[in-house]
């Protein structure tokens, strides 16, 4: 923007003012979508009073200062006028003994109409517009922090679903393992004991209310037990393949990412299938990813039903897929989620890949 | 030499190391109906093929090399270079595992949360990945040369050539079983010849390096002095590079993510510190008998085939063929399990750069990745001249040793570090001993002070990164990661320990008996 050819290019100076003042409210948005924190608003109130053009200004939540930026903020004297304002619910003006900025213009920031906190301006001179400013800057700013609200509660919307998910295996699931392993009871008392285990191993991984993350190793365990549950009740007729590159054992995933989809194959692709049918397992080594496939030769599935379950509009009984894919995004971006292969009669190859390492995603 | 049988060892070398890369997918599979998950990779498969990538065309040729030119103080090359994993498993192996980073540059990310860091450390990983590969490249070039009389390029373009193909077609990306098959072979190549050798030496009355004219420098190990000490900073500058070099290569850090846990991690370097040791036995054995037999090539500068050229001097005939032969082939393995396990590594980082990521996508990245990662060094190899090839993978560990060993051990048990520190530490020691590295390597040879300190950076360099890491820290406290005490409880606690992924739902009762 230095460059004469650049000023031309980019039109006149009220132009070039408004491109600064998004520019620089830009600057300020992310670390106010983190909330209302010391952190997030000393890392933004340098770029706010760029944007007011003032020599001090300071933000505040309802009990205490955050953070302050400028020249000689007294920070007693603003907690009392932001507790006013505050109070108040409306920007207001203050005379103030200060020796240089006698002047204190302050604005309340509200989410949802809840005051959350305050942003306080000081002054040499006594200015309508600067009021004006303010209280736009104010509103922007609880603009911003509804907007990390929003954030705030999709991720627990998130948590709230994963909690859905796992409660979500049981009822098919449970009822027909127990029905399985009753069938064994007279007849092979040795397996139907095994069987009873497998199943308590199974609910005690699946049921586990801590952590968002899993080892693949334990995944695939919770998997082959689950299988062997599902044989029981199958048996013959249910062929299960599992592969994996023992390199990516120690990858952390999202808990429970690859059981849903192998439950998926069993009950959608081969439960309806005459003489059941094969899955398929795979785990890969990708250099900075693992790739994991689950593969059924069942009845298939349409396309188009299937992009509708991801898209999140698909009937209620796959929310497996749906599910898993938007965790997967949510941990690892968009690029991560899950890929689907499908046609009625084809059967189902699902494929999900994991980065190595992510920031954020541990055990 | 008789070309027949090693030519057929190479091509051998090759199309097998191509036909694993291509069909060879399936070794990297466990095919079970069930439980498979409880099979990891044991520390014993994973410390051979830490072994099989890290003994490169340096520790196979260049060592034996070393030594019969400049005599014992170059057996701190091979000590070093093991040492280097007994300060790894003290210091970093454990947790290094625990931080849950599969690259340096996640590590750096995880540890001070800044992605400029990121991006510093990725740099100086391709940086520390050319230096490693060019000198690869150009002992693939001589071996070739001494085997079939082909010229230099050849050799340099054959291994750059099967490499990208490997990691391009997917294959051999960092297969366990493969890489540490290559330890074996490697051992095995060195250790056969060996036998003969040192049974014809017995024949022949066991003549020591004295009595073929070595020198009394030859055999001390801080020698020939020139006066000014020079020999002295150049053997503690060695040492500091190699035993504080290793744990910043950008291959070995990847193999510890294999591993289940810490404890998995402590007990892969133990194991890769007994098998290095026994390798390096030979490499010093080659060297020595080369001494007594084949002291004529320090005059022709050759000195990184003495190891190819010795069954032929001490025992000829058809045998002495095929033992030459036997090791042409487990240099050729060298240069090609190194040169995967580095290309593979830096091709990760590369593709996974913002650049790459947003442009080409995540395989089309790998692949350009690939291609940049072994071009440069390729290019480094043909145009510079002969540097010895262990010294050269010196300066890779040089530019290791001043980045990532400050980087790693202020990491893991300091927990003042802050971004700015890091970034500024990592640039300190990356422009120093890398700027050392490429001065030395175009200036080329000569004796003294200036020669000695851009040739050896690393006993200045180090500690100039070290200080500058933490002055900068302490200087920008307020930059501290706000979740540094939750990252040094993870890095430091034993997995076991259910601290913050404790069982909170207080069904962590022991399994139930089985019958």
């Amino acid at each position: 923007m230095r460059t004469p050819w650049s000023r031309r290019a980019l039109g006149s100076a009220e132009d070039r003012a408004t491109y600064e003042t998004l520019h620089t409210a830009s600057q300020a948005a992310p670390a106010l979508r983190r909330g209302l924190t010391e952190d997030s608003a000393s890392a933004a109130l340098k770029h706010l009073r760029t944007l007011l053009g003032v020599s001090s200004v300071a933000l505040t939540d309802t009990e205490r200062i955050l953070a302050t930026e400028g020249t000689r903020e007294r920070r007693s004297d603003a907690m009392e006028l932001a507790r006013q304002a505050i109070a108040a619910g409306t920007t207001q003006a203050f005379s103030t003994p200060h020796a240089h900025y006698p002047y204190a213009i302050v604005a309340p920031l509200t989410v949802e109409d809840a005051v959350v906190g305050a942003v306080v301006v000081r002054s040499a001179t006594r200015s309508a517009g600067l009021a004006r400013a303010t209280t736009e800057v104010a509103r922007w700013v609880s603009g911003q922090l509804e907007l990390a609200e929003l954030d705030k509660s999709r991720t627990a919307l998130m948590e709230a679903e994963l909690r859905a998910l796992r409660a979500q295996i049981s009822p098919h699931f449970i009822y027909n393992s127990l029905g399985a392993i009753a069938s064994f009871v007279r007849t092979d008392p040795e397996r139907a004991r095994e069987l009873l285990l497998e199943f308590a191993d199974f609910t005690r991984y699946s049921f586990r209310r801590h952590g968002e993350f899993t080892t693949l190793a334990d995944e695939l365990q919770s998997i082959e037990r689950y299988l062997v549950l599902e044989k029981a009740r199958f048996g013959d007729r249910l062929n299960v393949t599992v592969q994996v590159a023992p390199e990516v054992l120690a990858v952390t995933l999202p808990f429970l990412s690859i059981q849903p989809l192998v439950e998926n194959a069993v009950r959608h692709g081969l439960e309806s299938k005459a003489g059941g049918g094969k899955i398929v397992v795979i785990a890969l080594d990708a250099g900075t990813e693992a790739v994991i496939t689950v593969e059924d030769d069942g009845i298939g599935e349409d396309p188009d039903r299937v992009r509708r379950i991801l898209a999140g509009d698909g009937p209620t009984d796959s929310v497996g897929l749906g599910n898993v894919d938007e965790r997967m995004r949510t941990v690892y971006g968009n690029a991560y989620g899950i890929v689907v292969e499908t046609a009625p009669g084809a059967g189902t190859k699902v494929t999900v890949r994991v980065p190595k390492y992510a920031p954020g995603a541990a055990l | 030499m008789n070309t027949t049988y090693s030519a057929i060892a190479v091509a051998a070398v090759a199309l097998a190391t191509l036909g694993i890369g291509l069909f060879g997918l399936r070794f990297s599979r466990t095919t079970s109906d069930f439980f498979v998950a409880s099979r990891s990779v044991s520390p014993l498969w994973n410390s051979s093929a830490i072994g099989g990538e890290y003994l490169s065309a340096a520790s196979y040729l260049g060592i034996a090399g070393l030594i019969l030119t400049f005599g014992a103080d170059m057996v701190w090359f091979p000590v070093g270079w093991t040492a280097g994993y007994l300060v790894l498993l003290a210091f970093v192996a454990a947790p290094l595992r625990r931080s849950g980073a599969y690259t340096l540059p996640d590590f750096t990310q995880m540890r001070v949360q800044s992605t400029a860091a990121r991006g510093v450390a990725s740099m100086l990983v391709v940086v520390i990945g050319w230096l490693y590969l060019m000198p690869q490249f150009q002992g693939a070039g001589l071996v070739l040369h001494t085997v079939i009389g082909a010229p230099a390029w050849v050799g340099s373009v054959l291994v750059a050539v099967i490499v990208v193909i490997n990691v391009v077609s997917g294959g051999m990306r960092s297969i366990t079983f493969v890489q540490a098959f290559q330890y074996w072979l490697k051992l095995t190549a060195l250790l056969v010849p060996l036998v003969f050798l040192l049974h014809a030496w017995t024949e022949d009355g066991r003549p020591t390096p004295s009595d073929a004219g070595a020198s009394a420098a030859w055999l001390s190990p801080v020698a020939a002095d020139t006066g000014l000490g020079l020999s002295m900073y150049a053997t503690y500058s060695l040492i500091f590079a190699t035993f504080l070099g290793t744990m910043g290569l950008p291959h070995v850090v990847v193999r510890f993510y294999t591993n289940p846990d810490g404890r998995a991690a402590r007990r892969t370097t133990l194991l890769v510190l007994a098998l290095l040791g026994v390798f390096y036995l030979m490499p010093t054995a080659y060297g020595v008998i080369g001494r007594v037999y084949a002291g004529d090539l320090v005059d022709t500068g050759e000195t990184d085939i003495v190891v190819l050229e010795l069954p032929m001097r001490m025992i000829g005939g058809t045998l002495g063929e095929v033992l030459g032969a036997l090791l042409t082939a487990g240099a050729f393995a060298a240069f090609l399990s190194t040169s995967s396990g580095v290309t593979m590594s830096l091709a990760g980082v590369l593709a996974q750069g913002p650049l790459a990521r947003r442009v080409l996508g995540p395989v089309a990245g790998l692949r350009v990745g690939a291609a940049l990662g072994i071009l440069v060094p390729l290019g480094l190899a043909l145009v510079s001249g002969r540097i010895a090839v262990a010294s050269s993978v010196g300066f890779a560990f040089a530019v290791a040793a001043s980045t990532f060993c400050p980087l790693l051990v202020l990491g893991i048990w300091w927990p003042r570090l802050t971004a700015p520190g890091a970034i500024a530490g990592m640039l300190a020691g990356g422009f120093g001993a890398g700027g050392a590295v490429v001065a030395a390597i175009v200036r080329g040879s000569d004796e003294g002070w200036l020669d000695q300190l851009l040739s050896r950076p690393a006993a200045w360099s180090m500690p100039l990164a070290l200080a500058t890491m933490v002055l900068v820290s302490l200087a920008t406290q307020s930059r501290r990661p706000s979740n540094v005490r939750r990252t040094m409880v993870r890095l430091h606690s034993p997995e076991r320990l259910r601290l913050d992924r404790a069982d909170a739902d207080g069904i962590s009762r022991p399994d139930p008996p089985r019958g």
